[in-house]
């Protein structure tokens, strides 16, 4: 127990002398570090803009209220692309996402020297990258469009789909695949009644759960022309038809708290 | 045959993942209605994507051969400004999130502070840092402090949230005990929540830390500083070589952040 001696007395202390000096060497090198960071951004700050900042606040809300109410004729085959974009670009990205799964999984992946680096290295690399970045790289590609918005679901949800699953692969009982190997099973047959029937309750959370961040984030993809609700925010805010911004926040709102809403129910039933 | 006379079965098929036909068949019945409607309301310009295939193959090529030297103070510039916003915004985002997060828990905060801290989380959480970002630089004007005050805003709902989580998890045995000995407060808050909760804190902070560096790089797309807008550039004048390099060095950054991260957690519990 770390007691110090005071003027012949013992005081208990909470940690040892050299312990509390390393964490407050941590304090003092992230304050220094956090500081330092401030005053470069302070220095590229434009202060008089920021002191403007609530008059500017005020004057953005006044303008946005009341939401353009009739503008929703026009919002419902943007809202249907979005949950398209969403719903198709999970699948594709579920086709893509279990092989990486199978090969990143320690005890179902063939090769640990080469397969097994590179199916984490597909893993990093989609998650390291934001979905409205791949649409960018999409966008210049294909061209605009709800395909590219699509495939930028997809290949953003691989890394996120594949590692939740990979983890769920390496956790299985391995006892069940150990009885089915012993009937004489291939390989194949392995994988379908000793492995999958363990990570079909976790991979259908996954999805799931992935299902509704990408609604989320497909709401978005349109500000670089990449298809769905976001193309009419962009297309509002050129023209600084703040009332309009409103209603297709509003939209935004409440399909998100539908999507939460249905990944909760479902999640709950798997469970 | 057993007594009743009926064979045995001599196959066998898996149960079943959902157990009601009338259910499961709907659910197969309906997934293809919708994939039928939704695949026929795509419009693809095959003639575009045929175009573009021969770009996305200059794009993949580039991986191989990324030029990081042609726009280096871009580049270089674009990622300091990243790195600096990534760690003011998480440690305003953190400074901003424990009063929240101890004001959601259902066991320390009166329901009125309850309810409005819950509101706060909710609100941060359904909107995307990139419309945030883009309120935030028509208010505060162009540049890295409109992408701070949006990441640390974004910071504040995931990480409250989960802090609140965990300190309703908290053992009460032991909240009780200090509380027993006489301790005020904030006593009471400093020797048996925040021991508990501290291990889960330092990971979700570096978690949050990795996350807004990742987001950093977006909310540049609508100017509020960062690699974003640098990239953007690249991809507008197709140099896909100077793109690659962007990306390569996005994603070094971020498994080493992860690295990092995995041994700091290591060390600390």
């Amino acid at each position: 127990m770390p007691v110090s001696e005071r003027q012949g007395q013992k005081v208990w202390q909470r940690r040892e002398r050299s312990k509390q000096l390393t964490i407050w060497f941590a304090w003092l090198s992230g304050t220094a570090l956090f500081v330092f960071c401030w005053q470069l951004i302070s220095e590229q700050t434009q202060w008089f803009f920021v002191w403007d900042a609530p008059r500017i606040a005020a004057d953005i809300g006044s303008r946005m209220l009341p939401p353009r109410w009739s503008y929703i004729t026009e919002l419902w085959e943007p809202l249907w692309d979005t949950i398209n974009i969403a719903t198709l670009g999970t699948m594709l990205a579920i086709v893509m996402a279990v092989p990486v799964a199978f090969l990143a999984a320690r005890n179902t992946t063939p090769d640990t020297r080469i397969l097994r680096p590179i199916a984490l290295l597909i893993i990093v690399s989609s998650r390291s990258i934001n979905s409205l970045i791949w649409s960018l790289l999409l966008v210049s590609i294909i061209g605009p469009g709800v395909v590219a918005g699509m495939i930028a679901i997809s290949l953003r949800s691989i890394g996120f789909i594949a590692k939740l699953l990979y983890e769920a692969i390496e956790e299985i009982d391995p006892n069940q695949v150990e009885a089915v190997t012993a009937t004489g099973a291939r390989g194949s047959q392995v994988i379908a009644y000793g492995i999958i029937p363990q990570i079909l309750p976790a991979f259908a959370g996954i999805s799931v759960f992935r299902w509704d961040i990408n609604i989320r984030e497909s709401t978005v993809l349109g500000l670089v022309g990449a298809g769905g609700i976001g193309l009419q925010l962009q297309a509002s805010l050129n023209v600084l038809a703040w009332p309009q911004v409103t209603l297709i926040l509003i939209a935004i709102f409440i399909s998100v708290l539908i999507s939460e809403w249905v990944s909760a129910k479902v999640r709950h039933a798997i469970i | 045959m057993n007594r009743s006379g009926e064979a045995y079965p001599d196959s066998w098929r898996p149960p079943p993942f959902i157990k009601n036909p009338v259910r499961r068949w709907l659910l197969v019945l309906g997934i293809i209605v919708y994939l039928m409607l939704a695949i026929g309301s795509l419009e693809v310009n095959w003639m575009r994507v045929y175009e573009g295939l021969d770009r996305g193959a200059k794009f993949v090529l580039a991986f191989t051969d990324p030029n990081f030297s042609k726009r280096w103070t871009d580049i270089s510039e674009g990622l300091l400004e990243s790195l600096m916003m990534t760690v003011t915004s998480t440690v305003i985002g953190i400074g901003i999130s424990i009063p929240i997060g101890l004001g959601a828990s259902k066991n320390l905060a009166p329901l009125p502070v309850y309810l409005f801290c819950r509101g706060i989380i909710a609100l941060s959480r359904s909107f995307q840092e990139i419309i945030i970002a883009i309120l935030f630089v028509a208010i505060f004007g162009f540049g890295p402090l409109a992408g701070i005050l949006t990441l640390s805003f974004a910071t504040i709902g995931f990480l409250s949230k989960l802090l609140a989580e965990d300190i309703e998890d908290i053992d009460p045995s032991q909240a009780e005990a200090v509380k027993a000995t006489g301790a005020r407060w904030w006593q009471w808050l400093n020797y048996s929540i925040q021991p508990q909760v501290m291990p889960r804190l330092i990971g979700l902070s570096l978690y949050r830390l990795d996350i807004n560096f990742r987001e950093s790089a977006v909310v540049g797309l609508v100017g509020a500083g960062g690699i974003g807008a640098t990239l953007n550039t690249a991809f507008d004048r197709y140099e896909f070589d100077t793109a690659a390099a962007i990306l390569i060095t996005i994603i070094a950054i971020v498994m080493l952040m992860e690295y990092l991260s995995g041994h700091i957690r290591a060390w600390i519990q």
